[in-house]
């Protein structure tokens, strides 16, 4: 089966620093805390991305997600002052809710497992290649003709028109006028 | 050598985890929040396919990064529009900005 050592240790330690991270950002009231737990989940992805021999996407990860979007939702948390406003956290259907991903889960769940159950599981992966493409074969298949560079420019569009969006809805128009 | 169904489980469960937050919490920026771990679960996925199937091809990697792209664009403009509403309707609770509601 599974043996022990440092790779199976360093995932379950993920396993748990991502899950539980979640479940923090779901169901605490302090949504500066939910913040927190946000930034402890995406740390155990970039720790993922680790494992899975992907360096540059670990310190992307880090460097935008945990450095620029958990940053922004705390300026989004402080802004609206949401963090006083507690209130209910949930609304009235969220047992609804419950059932509903509970049901989805099993459903992917089994869809997950089912394939690599027993009998010698024809499609499982037992060997993992050696060589592995990394971040300068990245950056090759992004600017390349035949790879992604149509998608690589329309991504640059949808940032800048996002940019100057987010900047034109979240501009103050009375104090501009006074 | 950690099998592929443990990450698809974990990320499975991460996706589910944000559902769950999208369609139970009642403040906005808590929903931003689940729809950025829902963002993080496909990126496991997307990854872990790309290390065990197809490592010499960078698809995988490359179609990370989009989503890196798109979560920057999501939060950015998300954000800007809840404080757009923060500031007409002084308040972050999703069920109070029903105006297109009829």
């Amino acid at each position: 089966m599974i043996e022990l050592n440092a790779q199976t240790i360093a995932f379950a330690v993920l396993s748990a620093l991502v899950l539980g991270g979640a479940l923090g950002v779901v169901t605490t009231r302090n949504l500066v805390h939910g913040a927190l737990w946000l930034v402890l989940s995406l740390l155990g992805v970039a720790g993922y991305f680790v494992l899975l021999s992907a360096p540059f996407l670990a310190a992307v990860q880090v460097l935008v997600y945990i450095g620029a979007i958990a940053i922004l939702i705390v300026f989004a948390v402080m802004l609206t002052r949401s963090m006083t406003s507690l209130g209910e956290v949930r609304n009235r259907q969220w047992w609804l809710s419950a059932i509903t991903v509970i049901l989805l889960f099993l459903l992917l769940a089994a869809g997950i497992i089912l394939p690599v159950w027993g009998r010698g599981a024809p499609g499982e992966v037992t060997t993992l290649s050696a060589t592995v493409g990394g971040a300068a074969e990245l950056g090759a298949a992004l600017v390349a003709g035949d790879g992604f560079v149509l998608p690589f420019e329309v991504a640059s569009i949808l940032l800048t028109a996002a940019m100057i969006g987010a900047i034109v809805v979240a501009r103050d128009e009375e104090d501009e006028q006074a | 050598m950690i099998p592929l169904w443990m990450y698809l489980l974990v990320a499975a469960l991460l996706f589910c985890i944000g559902i769950y937050g999208v369609l139970a919490r009642r403040n906005a920026v808590a929903i931003l929040m689940s729809v950025e771990l829902m963002l993080n679960a496909v990126n496991i996925n997307l990854v872990a396919f790309w290390r065990y199937l197809a490592p010499q091809d960078m698809s995988g990697q490359a179609f990370a990064a989009f989503v890196f792209v798109i979560a920057a664009a999501e939060a950015a403009v998300g954000l800007a529009i809840l404080l757009f509403v923060y500031r007409t309707k002084r308040s972050v609770i999703v069920e109070d900005v029903n105006l297109l509601r009829w």
